[in-house]
């Protein structure tokens, strides 16, 4: 038994839109309990990394795996292997129809078949953790972006999955709201989630990560803990992409 | 026009200054109106159910771009768009025939409303499926919904919300279109009022009942569809 537990491998993973890859062959892996963060300027690649990893893309070479199982695009145990990672998007994907509740009732009850009374109680007990417990009864159009970001981190989190992959989830929010989101997920950080993050918001990179993954061009250019990144990056491409943060300031 | 017609059949006695319909005519003709009426609506309904499943298979279809059928499914659409029934009609009663296809007025009337009908309806629901974003086949797929699940569970309700005025326009647009029947000698409501003013020259009361038929028909479907489409509409916003 290795000393960490590997949930993702991703092993020479190449993925091409049109002939250019986007990915050129990245290898990393992230360990249970682990929050690896991914950063780099936009196109670099990050979301269709993290869509790589769930199955959303199909990938022209390499392996991405979940405990040693492949996950392949349209393969049919795919769904199986979805259950078990967790997904965020940068745009509010609640389903409309539903309420806040059942949104994130409907995955546990249709999926793993677990009882209705079980579900509604952690259901609600999510809701609580992230400050939404008035809102159970309410739909998605009665929620602001920050709260709908919320609810979908617990329709995601009530499914157990072994990993979270968060892809810039406050990049659309009005600045206020980054934060309550963000605490969300650092309080998951500090309790043992294991995630992988793609965010612009540096300040929480630094709180909430074990690792920093700095990609460009579809590679990894650097990888290092937190502290050493940001104040002593090893790459010249890295100094560049920090550079045009404190800029911003 | 219709008013046109009825001012000349209206008797107006001098004397009363009143206006005088012979309820006689009236009386004795609405069991032949109703009989039509009956027919106009089995016709139609079948028709229109039929539309709906051609329309909703032409739908899925296009939605999951199935080669081949996709493109007799375009074609059949133009066809069936840019052909006006009453030629749809002609086809199925005068034209085949001579191919040893001989059908009856009634199920020619079926088929040429699903032949017409499936068309729009296809677009309707097509418009309600594609309005479903990509992103959120995604959210339900990352969640390990299953194909058949996502499509039951999140497209179908949001598309079936967005395609559903479309789909009672479409409804009340074949009813309405029902009233060419009468040229392939099916005995409809067009064809008695054409019949009776042919034969008896009561051309007011004719086609004021053909009028009181027709709204009698098709204004408590538009009433209770405007209902439905309120409350699905507060429903969701
Ligand atoms: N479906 C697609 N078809 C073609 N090209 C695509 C597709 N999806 C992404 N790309 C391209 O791949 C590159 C990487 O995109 P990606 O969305 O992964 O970048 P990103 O790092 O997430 O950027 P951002 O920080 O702006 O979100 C971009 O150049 C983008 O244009
Ligand atoms: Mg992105």
């Amino acid at each position: 038994m290795p000393e960490t537990e590997h949930i993702i491998d991703i092993n020479g993973l190449v993925k091409r839109f049109n002939g250019t890859a986007v990915i050129d062959g990245i290898d990393l892996s992230v360990s249970k309990g682990e929050v690896v963060v991914l950063i780099g300027p936009s196109g670099c690649g990050k979301s269709t990394l993290l869509r790589c990893i769930n199955g959303l893309e199909p990938i022209d070479a390499g392996t991405v795996t979940l405990h040693g199982e492949p996950v392949v695009h349209n393969s049919r145990n795919l769904y199986k292997i979805r259950q078990k990672i967790g997904m965020v998007f940068q745009s509010y994907d609640l389903f409309p129809h539903l309420t806040v509740l059942k949104n994130i009732m409907l995955a546990p009850m249709k999926v793993q078949k677990r009882s209705k009374e079980e579900i509604r109680a952690e259901a609600l007990k999510l809701l609580e953790r992230v400050g939404l417990s008035d809102k159970a009864e309410s739909f998605p159009s009665e929620l602001s972006g920050g709260q709908k970001q919320r609810v979908a981190i617990c329709r995601s989190l009530i499914m157990n999955p072994e990993i979270m992959l968060l892809d810039e989830i406050t990049a659309a929010l009005d600045p206020e709201m980054v934060h309550e989101v963000l605490d969300v997920v650092l309080d998951l950080a500090k309790n043992g989630t294991t995630m992988l993050i793609v965010t612009h918001e540096m300040a929480f990179a630094k709180a909430a990560a074990d690792r920093i993954v700095f990609i460009d061009g579809g590679v990894i250019v650097e990888e290092s803990e937190p502290d050493e990144f940001f104040t002593a990056p090893k790459t010249e491409r890295a100094k560049k992409f920090l550079k045009t943060f404190t800029y911003s300031r | 026009m219709t008013l046109y017609a009825l001012s000349g059949k209206i008797k107006i006695t001098e004397s009363l200054g009143q206006i005088l319909v012979d309820f006689e005519f009236i009386e004795k003709f609405t069991p032949m109106y109703l009989e039509a009426a009956r027919l106009t609506v089995l016709i139609g309904a079948a028709g229109i159910v039929l539309a709906a499943a051609v329309g909703l298979l032409c739908a899925l279809v296009k939605y999951y771009r199935v080669p081949v059928a996709r493109q007799i499914v375009s074609a059949y659409i133009e066809l069936s768009r840019n052909t006006p029934l009453i030629v749809q009609l002609f086809f199925l009663y005068f034209g085949l025939p001579k191919a040893g296809i001989r059908l009856s007025s009634e199920v020619c009337g079926i088929i040429g409303l699903a032949f017409l009908g499936g068309s729009y309806m296809a677009e309707s629901f097509l418009g309600g499926l594609t309005s479903v974003g990509k992103i959120q086949l995604e959210s339900a797929e990352s969640l390990g919904l299953r194909r058949h699940q996502v499509m039951n569970l999140i497209v179908i309700p949001q598309a079936g919300a967005v395609a559903a005025p479309a789909v009672c326009a479409n409804v009340i647009f074949l009813l309405k279109e029902t009233s060419v029947f009468s040229a392939v000698s099916l005995a409809d409501l067009m064809y008695v009022a054409k019949d009776l003013i042919g034969m008896y020259y009561n051309t007011g009361e004719a086609l004021l009942m053909l009028v009181v038929a027709y709204l009698a028909l098709i204004l408590p479907i538009s009433v209770i569809f405007a209902i439905l489409e309120r409350r699905l509409r507060r429903g969701r916003s």
